[in-house]
């Protein structure tokens, strides 16, 4: 039988590019692609629907396209700019996933739900273990920022699953994703031209290269394998060799200071630095991938090393830092003619 | 005067050139045949002239630091000698490394003195090579030359005859350190940091400070997992450094500690035991390790034994929840009981300030009879004798399945071990002649 797949938040750059991916799988019927925003690319053979998945409007589209196959992607962190603020991002995250979740309740025809989340329910603290399994929690809650909306959304997931027995729920808790192309907050935080660091901490990364992320979503949506599972790349990179790697300057402040090193990046009108990210930028977090192989059956084709080199050759070395110091020169004499 | 009991560094007072070979090189001749056209400059250009004093190495431009280093790899290059190029009037300066000795200061300043606001450079097709060479004002006056040689005899002199592939192997490392180009495992261990240069710098307090004495080390496996059960002393977790440094030096294996999260918590000292292949003492790290093939060391006791007063020496505490012994069960390692007999005095523990050690949320706050008496002069430890036994293993692979969850077993086998430990502190103190030696 072939799919008929719906892929949530489509206008995003993974989105649009796993439901053009899926759109070309002869497996795959057809695939609908909803969000509150209109692409901004070309989808091909993906029909486009401008829902807003906080509205039971989503509800019609999932029975009235025979939707199967439901990829929820579109729990993410902030987007940077566009107005987007932490209230909005979250209730988009939430409630959209609750909205979600009960349409697809009511949809009998649908068999299988793919939930991208992140690795961030973990965490991060000095109590943690080296890595986390699949069946380990965080050691301190996270009590704010994405990481509480990926926890609560995965509560709602694991209720839908409870209260759906009949459909495949694959979770995938992916670790950060870099490469040329995508855009999030670590992203960001290696772009900034000098980059700050926690003083006296140095914290484990381990990522996961965007084509990798594709394909382990690409492959849930078809496989429809239930549970839930890390996904990464092997290795461990830790932060200050990253930013060698990168070439960048850095500048260690304490601990407590990095959110607020955040605010003024904002404010400097340079990118910004995500002030959720300062735990994870002190202590790291490590996941073990054995159940991603064993269990999903998935082997990333990056390593934690050569995502981040190729992600490193995408940024280069210093360009950046003169490309956002020129950009920033310019925002402050443009606020001076003006 | 100057000119004749010039014995430069690092030749063993051979006369003439020290790397020895018999020929001057291209370049030499080359300095030597323009030497005396060549006019001393009194002007020169900073950066030219910062290169040329004897601190040359903390000038900051790179360019001419790369030529020096270009030089420093020509095997060839002349070496400083008293007739190396003898048609040059110069004057080594003082205190430089190629410099004679004191007696060269005085001439220095009276040969260059009268050329001094002399006309430009002449000839610039010279290279930087021969216009270093020139005589001029007192800063500029050491010639590349000589450079050469200070350095090619130092790096003899401290690597010894094959210092070039080992200074080549040192830039290496420190190529690889600066571009992020070597391997962290997953536990955030950095071999190549350990080995170079956290257990390098422990390793003197080690052999020469503590005099460690290593016993039974033949009863660590050469390779796959084990658990090394120690005890715990010394106000300061020394007694773990030194077990992983004896431990190295004696089988060429890494302990991994496992540490408490307190550890993780500080700033700095969290970051250094994660590269140094600490990680978090919980059951689920000392599995992954063990069943990675580590060489795992625990010391049970905790703050407990590290903290306890000087009174209770070589007291076993309590071992814990004898997590350690469930973890050695569910992988099948051996546990190697390992008694530090010499920690227990290196801080002699005698008072405590709980109320002040919560209120900065540390364990305990040390009294000893030297800190905070004496200062930052009472951090120093007391240089006691050490001796470390690692005893025979308790194999665990043994029992049934399951074991680990039986707390009876896990709980016999945890006074197992603590007793040996016990009874091995007990003889070795017995052995032991004194304190400090």
């Amino acid at each position: 039988m072939r799919r008929v797949v719906l892929v949530t938040g489509v206008s995003g750059d993974i989105g649009s590019r796993l439901a053009r991916l899926l759109a070309d799988d002869p497996a795959v019927q057809r695939v609908v692609g909803v969000d509150v925003l209109p692409p901004r690319s070309d989808l091909g053979r993906v029909s486009f629907m401008r829902a807003d998945i906080r509205n039971p409007v989503i509800a019609k589209v999932i029975a009235g396209q025979d939707v199967d196959t439901v990829v929820h992607l579109s729990v993410e962190p902030e987007r940077g700019g566009g107005g987007s603020t932490r209230t909005s991002a979250k209730e988009h995250n939430v409630i959209g996933t609750m909205q979600l979740l009960a349409a697809c309740q009511r949809a009998a025809g649908v068999q299988r739900l793919v939930v991208r989340s992140s690795a961030a329910v973990y965490g991060s603290s000095s109590r943690d273990p080296a890595m986390f399994t699949e069946d380990m929690s965080a050691k301190r809650q996270p009590r704010s920022g994405y990481a509480k909306d990926v926890l609560e959304v995965e509560g709602y997931v694991r209720g839908f699953a409870r209260r759906r027995p009949d459909v495949a729920v694959t979770t995938l808790r992916a670790a950060d994703v870099v490469g040329p192309r995508v855009s999030t907050p670590l992203t960001d935080y290696f772009r900034l031209p000098v980059v700050p660091t926690a003083l006296g901490y140095d914290a484990r990364l381990q990522l996961l290269h965007e084509s990798d992320l594709l394909a382990a979503l690409h492959q849930a949506a078809l496989d429809g394998v239930h549970g839930t599972f890390n996904l990464s790349g092997e290795g461990v990179l830790m932060l200050s060799q990253a930013i060698r790697r990168l070439g960048r300057a850095t500048v260690p402040v304490p601990r407590f200071a990095l959110s607020a090193v955040g605010t003024v990046t904002r404010q400097a009108g340079v990118r910004r630095l995500h002030a959720e990210l300062s735990g994870y930028l002190t202590f790291g977090r490590g996941l073990d991938t054995g159940r991603m192989r064993s269990v999903l059956g998935f082997t990333p084709e990056h390593t934690t090393a050569s995502a981040f080199a190729d992600f490193g050759q995408a940024v280069g070395p210093g360009r950046d830092r003169s490309r956002s110091m020129r950009r920033t020169m310019a925002t402050s004499s443009g606020a001076e003619h003006g | 005067m100057a000119d004749a009991e010039v014995i430069p560094l690092g030749t063993r007072g051979k006369p003439g050139r020290g790397s020895g070979s018999k020929r001057p090189s291209a370049a030499a001749r080359t300095l030597a045949g323009r030497g005396p056209r060549s006019v001393p400059g009194a002007r020169r250009d900073p950066v030219e002239q910062r290169d040329g004093r004897p601190d040359g190495d903390s000038a900051p431009g790179t360019a001419p630091r790369r030529k020096r280093r270009a030089a420093t790899r020509t095997p060839e290059e002349p070496v400083a000698g008293t007739d190396g190029a003898p048609n040059l009037e110069r004057e080594p300066r003082p205190g430089s490394q190629a410099g004679p000795g004191p007696d060269a200061g005085p001439d220095a300043g009276p040969g260059a003195g009268p050329d001094a606001g002399g006309a430009p450079d002449p000839e610039p097709e010279l290279g930087p090579t021969a216009e270093r060479i020139r005589e001029g004002d007192p800063e500029g006056g050491i010639p590349v030359g000589d450079w050469v040689s200070a350095l090619t005899s130092a790096a003899r002199e401290v690597f010894g005859e094959r210092w070039e592939p080992r200074v080549a192997e040192l830039l290496a490392l420190a190529r690889r350190r600066v571009t992020g180009d070597y391997h962290v495992d997953e536990f955030g261990f950095d071999v190549e940091l350990t080995e170079r240069f956290l257990l390098a710098a422990v390793r003197p307090l080690a052999d020469k400070w503590f005099r460690v004495e290593v016993r039974g080390a033949d009863n660590i496996p050469a390779d796959g997992g084990a658990l090394v059960v120690s005890n715990h002393s010394g106000t300061v977790p020394m007694d773990g450094l030194m077990t992983m440094v004896s431990v190295k030096d004696t089988t060429g294996r890494n302990l991994r500690p496992l540490g408490a999260d307190l550890v993780f918590r500080m700033p700095f000292l969290g970051e250094l035991a994660r590269k140094g292949g600490v990680t978090l003492a919980c059951n689920e790290d000392a599995e992954r390790m063990l069943s990675g093939g580590e060489l795992v060391g625990v010391w049970p006791e905790g703050y407990k034994g590290i903290g306890k007063p000087y009174s209770q020496r070589y007291k076993l505490q309590r071992f814990g929840r004898g997590g350690f012994v469930s973890a050695a069960l569910r992988t099948g390692v051996p546990i190697i009981p390992c008694s530090v007999v010499g920690a227990e005095e290196i801080y002699p523990l005698v008072g405590n300030i709980p109320a002040l050690a919560r209120l900065v949320g540390l364990p305990y706050l040390p009294i000893t009879p030297f800190f905070p008496l004496l200062g930052p002069l009472g951090l120093v430890p007391l240089p006691s004798k050490w001796l470390i036994e690692f005893g025979e293993p308790i194999r665990t692979d043994t029992f049934a399945e399951g074991a680990a969850d039986d707390p009876m077993l896990v709980f016999n086998v945890t006074d197992q071990v603590r007793e040996t430990v016990q009874q091995t502190l007990y003889s070795l103190l017995m052995q032991r002649r004194s304190v400090f030696y």
